[in-house]
């Protein structure tokens, strides 16, 4: 059974669907991704599906549950690199991705990450936390 | 009746190149294009097979239905003439007149073979109504080709009609002229999604000034294309909130979830802004000294 | 109304899932689908199989490719003799599920297709027919 790689990258963590996910590929990079956002204490979490040519409500519910988790580990998840026909396909689909930020490509998405680390430390400055 | 169709068919037999000569003159003296069209190869093949057609389909002796069975070949081949003619520009007139520009050869050979005077003018009434129902047939065809073409007009005019403009680096503005209809909602995503991914734009403004009348429908469309462009990474600004519109959608209970202005002036000055640029005016330029 | 293409495939597991997304997108571009219709057609493929799968215990699903004149489209037949659904009108709205998903199964694939008819009850399990045209 194919793993799907997560590559780290400063403080954030790459990963790049490939292939066309079955549930048990699904299920395994769920828990993977969770385990490495805390042995890597990473910041980010960069999904890069320009590869996927369907997102259909299952990989919808997977990546909203990679959102979720990674949030509860103070991480940000960014999605990049969806295909337009993807997007207008989800948006006709009704699928919303909650607590899913995307960006257009991986330099995009790094920045946006960098930014909302950034502005998130700024926050907690100012509070005094 | 059934010597009338031989009479018919055995003199256009007899006299085929005489009168198919003829015929293409008649068509020639027309108009001016109908010139044009008689030194066309095209249009002496297709007299041709015309007068084999009016040979084969008046075998069984039936004039009178063109809508017959018999007639199908025929109909197949004035369907052709008249597309061919659409195309090339020529008038339904121009079109029709490829069927009675042939009346008159007919009817100068049947006055030339026919002795008595009654048989003649029955044979004349007779190839009339045959002709004028062939000549009709021409234009409805000629009409109905000239609609298809214009459809497949107005579907290149609708993607020609949403164009995604790029007023500075990574600000795309979207001008939408006339009703979003889910037909021009497709194309209106398909083409900012697009143009998007070539240009990087992180702001998409989208100006609604040249649409009549938001209602839940087009509500709905805006909302759709909004959320797609976010999926592109993608933030949009509505521009060109009319006040009519701001009060239909309040009253219409309308959530567009957007960040809107009344022009794209003011959006353009808060994409800017966003962007981290800003503008400035240029210091005045000393007068020179005159020495 | 005619029937070029027709093809029979298995939907009984998660990889046949796959498998159907992959029949469908042959016969989809085979009719010269644009690329955004290609992929509506394959992603609502893809929830009805997942659902015939999840809640069907396995079917089949059929895949015809139809021309009528000059028109060109691709209509979808899933079927399955699990326990059927007790309340379609409730199993239609956005959100409802009754397992796990996100609930948009039926109602999302209806919207990214023409035609969309389901016939089901309980015991007598479920058939779902889709058809995009071009």
């Amino acid at each position: 059974m194919a793993e799907i790689p997560i590559l780290k990258i400063g403080d954030c963590l790459l990963v790049s669907i490939q292939v066309d996910m079955h549930d048990r590929l699904a299920m395994a990079l769920q828990d993977d991704l969770t385990q490495r956002i805390v042995q890597d204490r990473a910041r980010g979490v960069m999904i890069d599906i320009s590869a996927l040519e369907i997102v259909d409500s299952f990989i919808g519910r997977m990546l909203n549950n990679i959102a979720a988790m990674s949030r509860v580990l103070d991480a940000v998840t960014v999605v990049v690199g969806m295909r337009p026909a993807v997007a207008i396909t989800l948006v006709e689909l009704g699928l919303t991705l909650t607590g899913v930020r995307t960006a257009l490509n991986v330099d995009k998405g790094l920045a946006m990450i960098r930014t909302i680390i950034d502005r998130g430390e700024q926050e907690d400055d100012r509070r005094g936390g | 009746m059934a010597e009338t169709q031989s009479l018919f068919l055995t003199l256009i037999d007899k006299h085929q190149s005489a009168l198919l000569d003829d015929w293409l003159d008649r068509m020639a003296r027309g108009s001016a294009s109908g010139a044009a069209l008689r030194r066309d190869d095209g249009t002496l093949d297709q007299a041709k097979r015309f007068l084999d057609q009016l040979r084969r389909s008046t075998r069984h002796g039936q004039l009178e239905d063109i809508n017959a069975a018999d007639w199908a070949p025929m109909r197949e081949l004035l369907e052709d003439v008249s597309r061919a003619r659409v195309v090339q520009g020529f008038s339904p007139t121009e079109t029709a007149t490829f069927v009675f520009s042939l009346k008159q050869p007919l009817f100068q050979l049947l006055r030339r073979e026919i002795g008595s005077a009654d048989r003649l003018a029955d044979e004349i009434w007779t190839a009339t109504r045959l002709l004028d129902s062939l000549g009709l047939y021409t234009i409805e065809c000629h009409a109905k080709t000239r609609e298809e073409l214009i459809g497949r007009q107005q579907q290149e005019l609708l993607e020609l009609s949403t164009p995604v403009v790029q007023l500075w680096d990574g600000i795309l503005a979207l001008p939408l002229i006339g009703t979003l209809d889910s037909a021009r909602t497709q194309i209106v995503m398909e083409s900012l999604l697009e143009r998007i991914v070539a240009s990087g734009a992180e702001i998409a403004i989208i100006d609604i000034t040249g649409v009549p009348t938001v209602d839940t429908l087009v509500a709905q469309h805006l909302i759709k294309t909004i959320s797609a462009a976010r999926l592109m990474g993608a933030d949009c600004i509505l521009s060109g909130i009319r006040p009519q519109i701001a009060q239909t959608i309040v009253h219409l209970g309308l959530e567009l979830n957007v960040v809107s202005k009344a022009t794209m002036a003011d959006a353009l000055a808060l994409a800017l802004r966003r962007s981290g640029k800003t503008i400035q005016d240029r210091p005045a330029p000393t007068p020179r000294q005159n020495d | 109304m005619i029937v070029e293409a027709d093809e029979l495939v298995p939907v009984r597991c998660s990889d046949d899932v796959v498998r159907a997304r992959q029949a469908v997108r042959a016969k989809a571009v085979a009719a010269g689908f644009s690329l955004v219709d290609q992929t509506k057609i394959i992603t609502a493929a893809s929830e009805i199989a997942r659902n015939t799968v999840d809640y069907g215990g396995g079917g089949t699903l059929r895949i015809e490719v139809l021309r009528n004149g000059q028109r060109c489209g691709v209509r979808l037949t899933f079927r399955d003799q699990g326990p059927g659904i007790p309340d379609i009108s409730l199993a239609m709205q956005d959100g409802y599920t009754s397992g796990q998903g996100l609930g948009l199964g039926l109602s999302g694939a209806k919207r990214l297709v023409n035609e969309f008819a389901i016939t089901s009850a309980p015991g007598q399990g479920t058939e779902v027919i889709l058809a995009r045209w071009k």
